[in-house]
């Protein structure tokens, strides 16, 4: 293992930014895992931190096969994690929306641009990626349908599910959208959760991505195969919304298989105690997302749901 | 008259509401008016337009038979984000400018983005009024997308504003207000100037002459406005140079904003209060004028010190 700076900056009163990465192997560049981007996502980072734990191990027994190189970077962004601030801590812009980056830009552009050049050249690229909504997902493979998608190799992390989504204007300033146009191959990998930590989730996504670097000849492992992935498009997620906006306490939970008609939260008085509506879901299948915050709003869609025979 | 544009309940004891106040000729509508749209507040922290939409009001409710059109006044887009000075939507971290043009069947957020589009379509023109951010002070200037700019020059040369810059398109921005508005064939201006959390009277009041100035244009207004300046137009990507710094620390200004500077003369300096120390000075890389300005002192390596124009591209308005 190769533990490396590869990004830096000075700063006036603070420890210096340092990007900070895990090389294991050697010969041609064959994958990069990169953790979390923004101050709350903990579970992309402790996630990366057991692939990383994972992969030292196996190369102390000699299981990284020669002439490959693994980048495992767990963090992009410290100084924000450290203030507990979801993007960057001083002009809250946003490091995933600023790819490929720009080295005479500002300062998010050149951190993004500092990575990339590091990582660009990789032949797939994982990233541990966090939704814009809280609330919890079935551990999932992600992709955009930019191109240079390809859906059986998405299958080979074993995971129950790959979704295709399409591309969105925002989209083509994130890593994943420009690591697909320098040609590599990039996945993005969703667990449970995001500023809490869910053991569990984590623990099944380092199985799948040892699973996918086997597959690839990459390293040696024989764990579980995992699941024959189902392949699913975003816009086929049935989206069940609040009709009041209130407490919310949902009935199910992320993965629960429900029926048509089931009561899947309820939407409370934040006063009174009552129950003021009550969503049911519109069809048999199972909870692929759950808002998990205490409040809503009204019309925020707080499940989604993947109709299914159940 | 003031209307609720979209309203959403949130979730204890309280209501959102958007509003605007259409202004109508006293003698009523014959259905042939003009319609102006001023919309302002998007991002809870740039405050500009709150002060140009009073002066508009004003003014106008000072003369009110002169107006032959409709007024159409959004001060606050975002009234969250303005009440609890923050840029994006709070709650949901998001910039409202890149949600448009929004869903009405979707989350709060998307449904308001929506329903304000919804309400601006029908303008015959629709002024957009941002304040830069707290980081950095813009001269008042228009901004403009090249896939618009036939359509939107000849109407930004009315709005009293010094400079025009025709810009390169972007799909970023395919999901802000001015962008949505425009494809749908209201032409919408987009105005910077400025520093956010402030309001700077001198601006406003320009601005205002500009719309004024416009609205009489239009056929919507009958009274006594001001010529417009000439603006500065810019339409090559090379007339603007970004100066970024090269190192972290609190910048001290020594340069005047809008003023001509030749290459090499110091903007600012960006000191260490640590050690007492300078660490970078900040010099101009080309002959020309300082358009954008640092505001905010502390800066990153990265940070954006200022934009400069080519002199050629001002010196007639420099007299230089």
């Amino acid at each position: 293992m190769n533990k490396k700076v590869i990004f830096e900056i000075p700063s006036i009163y603070r420890d210096n930014f340092r990007v900070t990465g895990y090389e294991f192997g050697e010969g041609e560049k064959s994958v990069c895992i990169v953790g979390s981007m923004r101050g709350n996502e903990v579970q992309q980072m402790y996630a990366c931190s057991k692939v990383i734990k994972r992969l030292k191990r196996m190369e102390s027994e000699g299981r990284i096969k020669k002439g490959h190189k693994i980048l495992v970077i767990p963090n992009i962004n410290p100084y924000s994690m450290n203030i507990k601030k979801r993007f960057w801590s001083t002009d809250n812009t946003d490091i995933n929306r600023m790819f490929p980056g720009y080295n005479l830009g500002e300062t998010t552009q050149r951190i993004a641009d500092g990575v990339f050049e590091v990582i660009k050249d990789y032949k797939f690229g994982i990233q541990f990626a966090s939704f814009y909504m809280p609330g919890k997902f079935t551990p999932h493979i992600r992709m955009m349908k930019a191109g240079y998608e390809s859906v059986d190799l998405a299958k080979q992390f074993g995971l129950p599910y790959v979704v295709l989504r399409n591309v969105r204007p925002y989209d083509t300033t994130t890593l994943n959208y420009n690591w697909q146009c320098w040609e590599t191959h990039g996945f993005s990998l969703y667990t449970t959760t995001t500023n809490e930590i869910d053991k569990e989730s984590a623990g099944q996504a380092v199985r799948a991505i040892m699973t996918f670097l086997a597959k690839q000849g990459i390293v040696e492992y024989t764990g579980h195969d995992g699941y024959k992935s189902l392949v699913i498009d975003d816009k086929d997620l049935i989206s069940v919304r609040t009709k009041k906006s209130g407490l919310f306490n949902a009935k199910v939970k992320v993965g629960c298989e429900v029926v048509k008609g089931q009561v899947l939260a309820e939407i409370i008085h934040p006063y009174e105690g009552e129950v003021i509506a009550e969503l049911k879901s519109p069809v048999d299948g199972i909870v692929f997302f759950e808002h998990d915050e205490p409040l809503t709003y009204a019309n925020t869609a707080v499940f989604k749901l993947l109709e299914r025979e159940v | 008259m003031i209307k609720t544009v979209a309203s959403v309940d949130l979730p204890v004891d309280e209501v959102l509401e958007i509003k605007k106040n259409r202004i109508i000729p006293v003698n009523g509508l014959t259905g042939k008016e003009k319609r102006i749209s001023v919309v302002t507040g998007i991002h809870g922290d740039e405050l500009e337009g709150q002060y140009v939409c009073y002066e508009l009001l004003r003014r106008i409710k000072n003369e009110p038979e002169k107006l032959t059109g409709i007024v159409d006044v959004y001060p606050a887009m975002n009234p969250l984000g303005i009440d609890s000075i923050t840029r994006g939507i709070p709650a949901f971290d998001l910039d409202m400018n890149r949600l448009f043009p929004g869903n009405s069947e979707g989350d709060m957020t998307e449904y308001l983005a929506s329903k304000i589009i919804s309400d601006v379509l029908g303008s015959d023109v629709c002024i957009d009024i941002h304040a830069s951010n707290i980081y950095l002070t813009e001269i008042p200037q228009i901004r403009i997308n090249e896939l618009h700019q036939e359509k939107l020059v000849p109407l930004a040369e009315q709005l009293n504003l010094d400079f025009i810059w025709v810009h390169g398109a972007s799909t970023v921005l395919e999901e802000t207000f001015a962008y949505s508005l425009n494809s749908r064939d209201v032409p919408t201006l987009v105005v910077e100037m400025g520093v956010g959390m402030r309001t700077t009277k001198e601006y406003c009041i320009q601005m205002v002459d500009g719309i004024m100035n416009l609205m009489k244009q239009m056929g919507i207004w009958s009274g006594e406005v001001k010529a417009p300046r000439k603006s500065i137009i810019s339409v090559d990507p090379d007339d603007v140079v970004y100066l970024n710094a090269g190192s972290s620390g609190v910048f001290i200004q020594e340069a005047k904003h809008w003023t001509v500077l030749k290459k090499g003369e110091i903007i600012g300096k960006i000191v260490n209060p640590l050690a007492g120390e300078v660490v970078e000075e900040v010099v101009a890389p080309i002959d020309g004028v300082l358009f954008t300005i640092r505001e905010y002192p502390v800066v990153d390596e990265g940070s954006l010190m200022g934009r400069m124009l080519k002199l050629d591209v001002c010196k007639e308005a420099f007299d230089v």
